[in-house]
This record gives structure tokens, C-alpha cells and sequence, in this order.
């Protein structure tokens, strides 16, 4: 194999770049859209059940796939037929073309889709834009809240910070700008709405969003084996729930 | 207890070689700045290398050995004194319970890490002792030390124990250092500019030729936005697109350079985000890292291109002199 064509390969529409000394990226796609993504999670649970020696971690996004390996690793377990190769990027992507391609051997049963239901207390304290959704919209709090509970949401990253989610199948019926100034703290919990964007906040931040509501559950979890209530590719789907019920998440007695 | 920080001066952490295995909850791997000297810290004092240090920033953190202690100090050019006396750098030191530890002046660099012999003993979060602030976890308690916070070692290794006893034979003041001293690793000349070696980036070829040609070559300054997470950098020329691309969120990694549509670019550090969405011009050689965390707000460099091969064996050449060095002291003490 010569070693030319490797900084910009194309294979069924799928591009490896060296993210630096340490890292490719694999770019399945340059859009938003869900067969993208579903190639995105395949690909990095592929490399999770059975990774290449020197591999250390997959990062997934929306269309692309980071892979982070060990040089020194990687350059140990060199194959003979890994040995001409003029660099380790060009070994990695050798090791990486196996996951891309149809292996019989790398056929793993994908993972069973999880669905997350998230209750949420929408309005209020918790909500304080809710109304400005509302009004934005022409519509009333309820129905703002009626159609945020209607559609199921999938998990197409995490990334921004710990445990958080970008979510897409927001209704454009409920879109609204952002805030122009940010608000210089918004509690963890906090689900909001930016552009055509829903999200979940799992730490206090700053932030632009508007505020429709608040969940009770910890999205980000350290002491977790899993510090993440969301994965990617998970299914989201928000119940709403009184103040009442909130408070009794909160202390744990639901 | 072993240690009583008596003042934390700017930011003081506690920090290991960083988290790994999380990103894809985006959890970013943090960790040391100056990889290159915690680790070389953390070999002076007979560890493996990735046990806890506190990371020190600029001058003004003051702290109190409580017992007879092994460690070493590495990173920035800086002024430390044991109880007064100047206590060199890049060296082991066996200091007497009792001793106060000052960094008192920062001449080049910005890092110094303190690496005493078994680690510094916090608990393990998500397999990490490193403090990620963003987040309030790992470290002492999730955040920066404080007065008053005291610190202890874990167990000693057997070859610590071994640099230890060599040290006691030959103690006659509050500090005992030997004759032998690790060469500086990661300490950019503070009179040059250095130059930080980087190769072009995921979406170079997306920025405007006069954008690409400036980025190796201008001069560029730290700007004061510039933490943990990333610096930002002033040069003369604002680095531009060839045309609008609509990036969407993918990760990045140790060293990203990325450039938002102000055109002035950032590097990405160790307590980034684990993902970005604007284009990415280059991305920072791994061996040069080290280098570049010790720059700090004001400090001017400039990128030198090198290619992807160039990069790995830098690398991979750094990683032997670490295996050496930390053979040759084995051996030493064997």
C-alpha cells in the first residue's frame, strides 16, 4: 500500500485526518442527520468491544469519530505488514480501515437503543422563560409544554460539558433566540431552549438558553461507572411533573 | 498529615496525568499542564510517574512539611525557598519536618510542580486524581487548595525508601540535596520567542492563503483570557476563512488551535471542552505541549510548521529520554 494517499482518503464517503500526533478524526459526513450519526456510534462501538493495540478512546459527535491512540503503543505492535508504513498515522488508519469496512469478524449486535425518560417541572421558578417561549411562539404555556413532551428526542453527542447532551427533533414550533445577555449562573437541571435546540444544563453555568423548566436528575454522575445518565444514540423523551413531584425527586422519594 | 498549605498563591492543584476514557461523556482528560515536568518530578522522587503533584501557578503558594519528606520540584524558572534557603529545582530534596516551603518569584514559565515520594493521596475519581474545576471534582475536594488544607502522601515505593535512606546518611541542614539534578525538560528560553511546533490543522486548508501564511509565520502573544482551558493568542493578522463553512461540533484534542470568527486564534489545553465547533487552523505538536504551558499572558512565540512524520518521532524520541531518565535512577539507587 503506498503511503500517498492517506491524508485525505475517501472510502465509502469517509474521510481520516490527523488530529494532531496522537489522534484521527473520522469524518462519516459533513451533516446533522440520523443514518450519519447511527454510522458514527457503529463505528466507535466497534472500536470499544474490540480495540487495536494503542487504542485509548473514541469520541463521538455528530458525524465524525475521534480516535485517540498511544504512539508509543501503536508503534510496539506494529505488523509486518504495518512495517513499511511511513508514519503511525498511516498505521492507524491501516488498523481503523478494518472497523470501516464489513468484517465479518467486527459483526457485534448493535447496541439496543435505550430510551431515557427525563421528568421535568416546565414554568415558574424553574422555568422562568417559559412564557417568553410561549408568547415568542403565539402559544400558550401549556401547549409550548405539551409539544416539548410530544417528541422524542435522540442523543446525537455529548460534548460542552459533562454529561451534556445535544438533542435533535426540537419542534420549530417551539424555537426561540437566545438570550442576548446570558444569565451568569443557571442552576444544574435546567432545560432550556437555543435556536432550534433543546438541551439539559448538568452543571451551574453561564448561559444564554431560555429557561422552560428543570429536571430533578443528575445528568452528570462522577461517582458513576457510567458518569453520564445519557449516551449517545439514546432515545430522550421528557414527562412533565408537578412542583410537588419534583420536590419528591429531590429527596429521593421517587 | 504531611503537608499544611499556608497560602495557596494564585491557583494551586493537585493534578496526575489526567483522565482518560471519558471524553465520550464529555468528560475532558485535564490533568497536568507541563506533563513533561510532573512526570520528571515525580521520577526524582523514586514514583512512576504519574502519581499526584500539586501544581503550582506563578508565585505565592507557601507550604509547611510536617515530616521528613522526599521531593522534588520542576516546571517554571522560579524562586523556591526551603525555610529561606534557595532550594534548587529539578532535583530530589530530603526536607525536615518543619521546613516551609515558599515559591517566592517567578522568573520564566508559569507551572512548577511538587511531587513529593508516593504521591500526594486524594481519592480516585473516575480513575484520576486530577482536579477538573469546571466540574468541582477530583483533586483536594474538587477545587484549588487553600490556607489551612492539609495534604498526605501515599505509601512510598521501595525505591523511594532507597533514595530516602542515601539522603539521611548524608543530612546536616533542613534540606539535603544530592549532587546529581534531572536537566531541564520543558522551560522555554525566557529572552527568545520560542517557537512551538505545530502541523496544519483538520480544516487548514479551509482559511484564506494570507491566513495560513501568517499563522506560521507572525508573531503571536498570549492573551490575559488565557487559562487551563485554553490560550487565547494576538498576532497581527486576524486568520481568516476562504469562504463561510458551517461547522458543526466534532472533538478536539490537546493542542487544537481553533479559530473563531473574530480570526484570532485559541489553543485548546488541558481542561478544554471535549468538542468545538469552530475550524480547526493546526494543532500543537504533543512534544512541544509541555513548552507551551509554561507561556503565560504576555508571553510572545511563534508556530513553526513540521509534518506529521516530524511530529511522531519528536514524540517518540521524548518518550525514550522519559524511559531513560527514569531507568538511570532506578539503576542508581538499585
Amino acid at each position: 500500500m503506498s503511503g500517498n494517499h492517506v491524508n485525505d482518503r475517501r472510502r465509502m464517503a469517509c474521510e481520516l485526518l490527523a488530529l494532531g500526533d496522537s489522534a484521527v478524526l473520522v469524518r462519516l459526513g459533513d451533516c446533522i442527520e440520523l443514518e450519519t450519526n447511527r454510522k458514527v456510534m457503529k463505528l466507535s462501538q466497534r472500536l470499544e468491544a474490540q480495540p487495536f493495540a494503542g487504542w485509548i478512546e473514541c469520541v463521538p459527535a455528530f458525524a465524525s469519530v475521534a480516535v485517540h491512540y498511544d504512539p508509543v503503543l501503536v508503534l510496539k505492535s506494529r505488523t509486518w505488514e504495518e512495517d513499511g508504513h511511513a508514519t503511525l498515522f498511516e498505521t492507524v488508519c491501516f488498523r481503523l480501515e478494518r472497523y470501516l469496512s464489513n468484517d465479518q469478524q467486527l459483526h457485534l449486535n448493535e447496541q439496543a437503543s435505550r430510551t431515557v425518560e427525563i421528568p421535568v417541572c416546565y414554568g415558574g421558578d424553574e422555568g422562568p422563560d417559559l412564557s417568553f417561549v410561549a408568547s415568542y411562539n403565539g402559544l400558550t404555556e401549556e401547549e409550548v409544554v405539551a409539544i416539548h413532551t410530544s417528541s422524542d428526542y435522540r442523543v446525537y453527542m455529548l460534548g460542552f460539558a459533562p454529561g451534556f447532551p445535544y438533542l435533535g427533533g426540537l419542534s420549530e414550533r417551539i424555537a426561540a433566540p437566545r438570550h442576548q445577555t446570558p444569565r451568569t449562573t443557571i442552576p444544574h437541571g435546567s432545560v432550556g431552549i437555543a435556536g432550534k435546540q433543546t438541551g439539559v444544563y448538568p452543571l451551574a453555568t453561564p448561559g444564554g438558553w431560555q429557561l422552560i423548566g428543570q429536571t430533578p436528575l443528575a445528568l452528570f454522575r462522577p461517582q458513576d461507572e457510567i458518569p453520564s445518565l445519557l449516551r449517545a444514540g439514546d432515545t430522550v423523551r421528557f414527562i412533565p411533573i408537578t412542583r410537588q413531584q419534583y420536590d419528591l425527586y429531590k429527596e429521593g422519594a421517587l | 498529615m504531611s503537608i499544611t498549605v499556608i497560602r495557596s498563591g494564585l491557583l494551586a492543584t493537585i493534578q496526575d496525568l489526567g483522565r482518560y476514557g471519558y471524553q465520550r461523556y464529555g468528560v475532558v482528560p485535564g490533568g497536568a499542564m507541563d506533563t513533561g515536568a510532573a512526570r520528571v518530578a515525580n521520577f526524582l522522587v523514586g514514583n512512576a510517574g504519574d502519581e499526584a503533584v500539586l501544581e503550582v501557578t506563578l508565585a505565592g503558594a507557601k507550604l509547611l512539611i510536617e515530616q521528613d519528606m522526599l521531593i522534588a520540584i520542576c516546571g517554571a524558572e522560579m524562586k523556591v525557598t526551603a525555610s529561606g534557603e534557595r532550594l534548587p529545582l529539578w532535583r530530589p530534596a530530603l526536607v525536615n519536618a518543619g521546613t516551609t516551603i515558599h515559591f517566592e518569584a517567578c522568573q520564566s514559565g508559569c507551572r512548577s510542580y511538587l511531587a513529593v515520594a508516593g504521591g500526594l493521596d486524594v481519592p480516585k475519581i473516575m480513575g484520576s486524581r486530577s482536579t477538573y474545576l469546571r466540574a468541582a471534582i477530583g483533586g483536594f475536594m474538587g477545587r484549588g487548595v487553600k490556607a489551612g488544607d492539609k495534604l498526605s502522601a501515599g505509601p512510598a515505593s521501595p525505591l523511594s525508601m532507597r533514595m530516602l535512606q542515601n539522603l539521611v546518611k548524608k543530612r546536616i541542614s533542613s534540606v539535603t540535596v544530592p549532587s546529581w539534578h534531572a536537566s531541564h525538560f520543558a522551560v522555554a528560553d525566557e529572552l527568545a520567542e520560542p517557537m512551538i511546533r505545530a502541523m496544519p490543522g483538520t480544516d487548514y486548508e479551509r482559511f484564506q492563503a494570507s491566513s495560513q501564511a501568517a499563522l506560521f509565520s507572525e508573531t503571536f502573544r498570549i492573551a490575559p483570557q488565557s487559562d487551563r482551558m485554553g490560550y487565547r493568542l494576538n498576532g497581527a493578522e486576524k486568520l481568516m476563512l476562504a469562504a463561510p463553512i458551517e461547522a458543526i461540533s466534532e472533538a478536539v484534542a490537546n493542542g487544537t488551535v481553533q479559530v473563531p470568527s473574530d480570526g484570532s486564534p485559541i489553543v485548546l489545553l488541558a481542561d478544554r471542552q471535549t468538542t468545538g465547533g469552530y475550524p480547526r487552523i493546526a494543532q500543537v505538536a504533543t512534544v512541544d505541549l509541555p513548552v507551551f504551558a509554561q507561556l503565560k499572558p504576555g508571553d510572545r512565540f511563534r508556530f513553526e510548521a513540521i509534518t506529521q512524520l516530524q511530529a511522531e518521532r519528536l514524540y517518540l524520541d521524548s518518550e525514550r529520554d522519559m524511559a531513560i531518565l527514569k531507568a538511570a535512577i532506578a539503576l542508581k539507587f538499585n
